[in-house]
């Protein structure tokens, strides 16, 4: 038995569900025991990733899906979304997402404006794997405030 | 969900009421809405949050544009009725020092 309760939501690349997959990650959430701010963090983070997903998806085919897999552990949160919106082998997908490379991915997530800058800020992990389009991988801890940290390190 | 904004208008004086959630679908909502204010020189615009419920970078694109709108024309925007969680949205991406904000701490916690 995996360590690990599996939830993929995967829903057609439109703006107007990405609000239906922010509520059902914040149940999700709320059941592991993140507090209110931690889930409020998780809700944007992820439809930060999510609204970019839905963008490029749409930009390349109209019926685009995307998917959404979340890993509830008993300390932690994992959220994996990609944009190709073919389901994803999420233990082999995790081992190949690595740290971005500054120059490279982030300027297509950044064109949007703040948004991966956000996701960094609110999550305590992110990765990203660019390969048969964009996976985000992103990592949230129970009670780990690591919000005010990252906020000193970028604005110094 | 969804979104709802009530314009009031009255010489240089307007007032945005925004209740609901700001995401990637409704923002376009609230864009269109805020483009018809008509600018003008000095305009004094103050946007009402305080029945704002959820708001990402979409939101902030869009306040952040009619904000360079209204400036452009020597123009004043005012954030009120923030929660402190949307405060800190604006605080933790450096706009919170550009931009004037009144936050509502009814009850908060903070």
């Amino acid at each position: 038995m995996r360590p690990f309760d599996y939830v993929e939501i995967r829903v057609p690349a439109k703006s107007q569900y990405v609000g239906v997959a922010r509520l059902t990650i914040s149940g999700l959430a709320s059941r592991i025991g993140f507090t209110y701010d931690e889930i409020e963090d998780l809700k944007i983070a992820s439809s930060e990733a999510i609204t970019n997903a839905v963008q490029h998806a749409y930009s390349e085919v109209d019926e685009g899906e995307v998917v959404v897999g979340c890993a509830l552990y008993p300390d932690k949160i994992e959220i994996m979304v990609a944009d190709h919106g073919k389901s994803f082998n999420f233990e082999e997908t995790k081992t190949k997402v690595g740290p971005y490379h500054d120059q490279q991915e982030v300027q297509f997530l950044r064109e949007g404006g703040l948004g991966l800058y956000l996701i960094e800020t609110l999550m305590d992990e992110v990765k990203v794997h660019h390969q048969d389009g964009v996976t985000v991988f992103m990592t949230k801890y129970v009670g780990e405030e690591q919000v005010e940290e990252n906020v000193e390190i970028i604005s110094s | 969900m969804n979104i709802q904004v009530i314009l009031k208008e009255e010489e240089n004086l307007v007032k945005a009421f925004i209740n609901g959630e700001i995401d990637a679908f409704t923002a376009p909502m609230l864009r269109e809405q805020l483009a018809t204010v008509q600018q003008k020189e000095n305009l004094q615009t103050e946007l009402e949050m305080s029945g704002v419920s959820y708001m990402d970078s979409t939101g902030l694109g869009v306040i952040v544009a009619f904000f360079k709108n209204v400036n452009a024309n020597n123009g004043h925007v005012k954030l009120t009725g923030l929660s402190p969680r949307l405060k800190r949205l604006f605080d933790i991406t450096g706009l919170g020092e550009i931009m004037d904000i009144e936050t509502d701490d009814k009850g908060g916690n903070y």
